[in-house]
């Protein structure tokens, strides 16, 4: 997928989160991720974060590089 | 035919009885049962001509008059209650005389001609004659009558012939009582008196066509256009609507296979008896000539397409679908369930995908309207799902009504709203549009919050904000029902100044102190209810508003209780159902997510299937993935994505990036355009199966007709299965719901038997609720603890600007349904043939704009053409349009933001230009040029079989 289409929804995810304490909202922001996000799309993004990591705001980047 | 019975009064429901005797039955009945219900009760039918169980009683038609041991006189049994003791005589020498001298009355004026009469042997006038033994007129033709007066055929579904009018008001009561629309009324005195709309005739009235009048007529005066064609009916099917999420339970009026009416049924509990214009009147689609009755393959979306037999279509689509995962993977290939299909078939389609494609890639149009509710509901109290019943706002005090428009969308609930409303309840609308219920004739909303689109989290953080700092939280119910540390951190951000009606007032454009009183009205209620629509969901933050509303319930107490709740106003028939039966591509039926390994393993052990423990695409997911190039097989049940998804564009291209796609629909219709294989479908009238309702309520759908193209739906998804090499073999769909009860906890107890025996049941429906949950959340949430959930305002990126300033916001129009694959197949047309866009007369004065001009719609995805409407419904600089006809294509102008929870369309707000246009949109040209090609069909058909 397109990583500027998963940057920015992950951008929201965080967003969201980010309500909480940065720790928590990173980990919110992983969990959210692995629940709704097909192994191929948290793939994408955590090479993504990898790479550039362009566009990824600090709690998204997080939660990308944290996937496993 | 079996017709309903009449008992002529409503029941009352009180639970003291009386025992009185009529003509010489003892009966039991409830305190404030009337005399002629009583009677009915006790196998005895008194006649009756203004009285009917579903309007109030009048008294005025003088021919259900009673003698009463120890009273004076012959009093109407209608307005008489029975008394404990009461002896009753229905069938005098007196009463004999005095009803045929009524009867005698009535005739004198009415046409005699009751063998040419559409209404012959379905007429009350003619059964009310007969029963008095009526066998003479004595007063002659020559004095005043009506005999000839004036039909009016305006309406398409139904003539109003006032000459065999017998001014018995059922029809005007009808329409104040039962719908709350008041278009009709008595007009004159006397023998001058009679029925009138205050127009010209009923097409030019305020009259919606919900077919009450019709239904209450006793004679032929109101009468559906098709019984006059077709005659009367000779049997009668019960079966569930296909339009609405209200679910109305319907009797299919027929002869044979041939359907003359379909008329609410009184048993129907989400409808008691009422309908709206498209379940009563817009059923003509199901035997349109544009239905495809054969399968058809093509190898290219530009070939013409092929009939073929049923096997032949299987065995391609399985092929191509086979050849496909060989070639780019496992999850090259997914499936979109139907919300306009049954709960069997959208159990099946989303178990061929988990068990035959050997992903989850399955997702339902749920994606696009009510995602949001299921994430944010379930969050909060632990299941995704309304927590009431209809009936439950007969109780409501105050309802707060969000992004919904029930009159439009949901007409039968919004009758049952009117009529608390004219009981004296409050109402509170937030909306950015002036909708009907702002103020109509007999309601008037307390309050209507204007907010601008994009702006429902900081609304609903304000009207919060005011509970929590104005001390009107309910603590008690709060610290026994909640999560106490989500609570307290809950309460110290909501009461943030950043939350408070005034902060908030820059973003809602909502003022502070209307927001203050609307917090209070809702907070103070004895009994407050949330209801909501897509207007709530289709936003940016969409999760978080349904997560936001379910807040204030809980602190405020109002949740577990009749009157009460979070109701979700569901959009297309089975949206709740398609959601229950495991649609999505993160969870199994009854919302387990696929990975927990024990719901898992109950699945893979019955399905004799490994299942995978990781979620799959969402649609605009797979779209993507197409236009990636990775996502080359979708197979479409019921849905026209290429018309209901946003940025129209986009899902062409992912579409026709696609190897094979297969739609299985009635029609050709505009994803059929980019499709490989097409299975005909089946309308609802021609299968069995469920449907589940808005309120959690499951109704049968039942065989009226044998399906058109010779399988059901049911059978086509086992027919590919088949293909796949999957040992399906099911013999009817109540196998399959008894698969769905061994698998969904929620589900245990339903089975076709129960639900012939209950009519119907709300889940959960199980060893601790056998015949259902009318209520949820009752004594305890069903995540035990409700949990409130923190809602941080984050305005949506997409902005009105120089470039786009005004926002567009969409919705829909009570005539027509979703894309109009149904209804723009009916006459229903009339009242839309066309979507128009809605301008301010400011925002319109600016541009030089007048009503009826054609305009440029446009944003950053795409841009459109469609005819103006200059009305103050919306607010200066917002534009609003609904989806419903192919042509307009308003879905080529939304874009891809969406939910940050779910992928749901931010369909609510785009940022548009609105200019005078001389001809159709680029697009529009284009996909004209385009339709015919697309759609053409190879000569030389052959029979499909089985």
């Amino acid at each position: 997928m397109d990583a500027t289409k998963l940057v920015h929804m992950a951008n929201q995810i965080a967003q969201n989160f980010r309500v909480h304490a940065e720790a928590e909202a990173v980990r919110l922001t992983v969990e959210h991720l692995k629940s709704f996000w097909s192994p191929g799309m948290r793939r994408a993004l955590q090479e993504h974060a990898q790479a550039s990591g362009e566009g990824l705001e600090p709690v998204a980047a997080a939660a990308a590089r944290a996937l496993g | 035919m079996n017709r309903e019975r009449d008992l002529g009064t409503k029941p009352t429901g009180s639970a003291e009885q009386v025992k009185l005797t009529v003509d010489g039955r003892e009966v039991t009945v409830p305190k404030g049962t009337s005399v002629l219900a009583a009677a009915s009760l006790a196998g005895l039918q008194i006649p009756k001509l203004c009285a009917t169980d579903s309007l109030e009683a009048f008294g005025s038609c003088r021919l259900c008059l009673v003698e009463i041991d120890g009273r004076r006189g012959t009093p109407a049994s209608c307005t008489t209650p029975a008394e404990a003791g009461m002896v009753v005589h229905t069938q005098t020498p007196r009463l004999l005389a005095l009803r045929r001298g009524v009867m005698e009355l009535y005739v004198s004026d009415h046409p005699l001609d009751c063998l040419t009469c559409s209404a012959n042997g379905d007429c009350e006038l003619q059964d009310v004659a007969g029963a008095v033994g009526l066998r003479e007129v004595r007063y002659g033709n020559d004095g005043e009558q009506h005999r000839t007066a004036p039909k009016d055929e305006s309406n398409p579904y139904f003539t109003f012939d006032s000459s065999k009018c017998i001014v018995c008001s059922r029809c005007v009561r009808a329409c104040e009582e039962v719908q709350g629309t008041f278009a009709l009324t008595i007009e004159g005195r006397g023998l001058s008196s009679k029925v009138a709309t205050g127009t010209d005739d009923f097409l030019s009235s305020e009259c919606v066509s919900c077919g009450a009048c019709v239904q209450a007529c006793p004679t032929a005066t109101l009468n559906e256009k098709s019984v006059i064609t077709l005659g009367t009916p000779t049997e009668a099917v019960e079966t569930t609507c296909a339009y609405c999420g209200v679910g109305c339970g319907f009797r299919a009026e027929t002869q044979g296979e041939r359907v003359v009416r379909m008329v609410p049924s009184k048993r129907g509990q989400a409808n008691e008896g009422h309908s709206c214009v498209k379940g009563r009147f817009a059923w003509g689609y199901a035997t349109h000539q544009d239905r495809v009755k054969k399968p058809m393959i093509r190898a290219r979306i530009t070939d013409p397409w092929r009939e073929v037999s049923w096997d032949e279509a299987f065995a391609h689509a399985a092929a191509e679908f086979r050849r496909i995962q060989a070639s780019h993977g496992v999850d090259a290939i997914g499936g979109i369930t139907s919300s306009r299909c049954t709960n069997e078939e959208v159990f099946l389609v989303q178990k061929l995908v988990r068990a035959g494609f050997h992903n989850n890639n399955v997702d339902t149009c749920a994606r696009v309207c009510h995602s949001p509710t299921g994430y944010g509901l379930k969050q909060t109290f632990g299941t995704s799902a309304g927590t009431q019943d209809f009936r439950s706002v007969a109780q409501a005090d105050v309802v707060l009504l969000i992004g919904a428009n029930p009159t439009e969308a949901h007409p039968v609930f919004a009758s049952r709203l009117k009529r608390r409303l004219r009981e004296g309840a409050k109402l509170i609308v937030a909306d950015p549009r002036r909708i009907e219920l702002v103020r109509t004739p007999h309601v008037e909303a307390s309050h209507h919050l204007a907010l601008k689109p994009g702006t429902n989290v900081a609304l609903i953080n304000a009207l919060a904000h005011v509970v929590v700092t104005e001390g009107l939280v309910k603590e008690r119910y709060v610290q026994e029902r909640c999560e106490p540390k989500d609570f307290e951190s809950w309460a110290r951000f909501i009461a943030e100044a950043k939350n408070s009606p005034e902060a908030m007032e820059a973003h809602t454009g909502v003022p502070a102190a209307d927001v203050r009183a609307a917090a209070r009205l809702y907070a103070t209620a004895k009994n407050a209810a949330i209801y909501y629509g897509l207007g709530v969901t289709e936003h940016s933050q969409g999760s978080t508003m349904v997560m936001g509303m379910a807040n204030l319930a809980m602190a405020t107490g109002n949740v577990g209780r009749d009157g009460v709740g979070v109701n979700p106003l569901r959009g297309q028939n089975n949206v709740q159902g398609s959601c229950d039966m495991g649609s999505f591509p993160h969870e199994l039926s009854g919302y387990r997510h696929v990975s927990d390994d024990a719901t898992r393993e109950l699945f893979e052990g019955l399905w004799n299937a490994p299942l995978s423990k990781e979620p799959g695409l969402r649609i605009p997911n797979m779209l993507d993935e197409a236009v990636g190039g990775r996502f080359k097989g979708l197979y479409v049940q019921g849905e026209d994505i290429a018309q209901s998804d946003p940025n129209t564009q986009h899902v062409v291209a992912g579409l026709e990036a696609m190897e094979c796609v297969i739609v299985h629909d009635l029609f050709l219709n505009e994803t059929a355009k980019y499709a490989h294989v097409f299975f005909p479908g089946s309308s609802f009238l021609e299968k069995d199966g469920t449907f589940t309702n808005a309120e959690r309520r499951i109704s049968r759908v039942r065989k009226v007709m044998a399906p058109l193209a010779g399988l059901a739906d049911w059978e086509v998804t086992q027919g590919f299965a088949r293909a796949l090499g999957l040992p399906w073999s099911y013999q009817h769909p109540s196998e399959v719901m008894e698969e769905i009860a061994v698998l969904t906890p929620t589900f245990t107890g339903v089975s076709y038997e129960r639900l012939d025996q209950l009519g119907s049941v709300q889940w959960p429906c199980n060893d601790k609720a056998p015949t259902g949950t009318p209520i949820m959340h009752v004594d305890r949430f069903v995540r035990g603890k409700g949990r409130f959930m923190l809602t941080e305002f984050i305005p949506t990126l997409e902005k009105s600007g120089p470039r786009f300033p005004l926002l567009l916001t969409t919705g829909r129009i009570l005539s027509q349904y979703n894309v109009g694959a149904q209804t723009a197949r009916t006459d229903n047309v009339t009242w839309h043939a066309e979507d128009v866009l809605e301008v301010h007369p400011f925002d319109a004065e600016n541009r030089g704009l007048k009503t009826g001009d054609l305009v440029l719609l446009q944003s950053r995805a795409g841009e459109t053409t469609l005819r103006a409407v200059v009305t103050e419904k919306v607010q200066p600089g917002v534009v609003y349009t609904t989806f419903h006809h192919a042509k307009t294509a308003a879905n080529v102008v939304t874009t891809d933001y969406s939910d940050w929870a779910t992928n749901c369309p931010e369909y609510k707000v785009t940022a548009v230009q609105v200019s005078r246009a001389s001809e159709a949109a680029a697009f529009q040209q284009e996909d004209r040029r385009r339709d015919v090609a697309l759609r053409q069909v190879a000569p030389g058909a052959v029979h499909a079989s089985k």
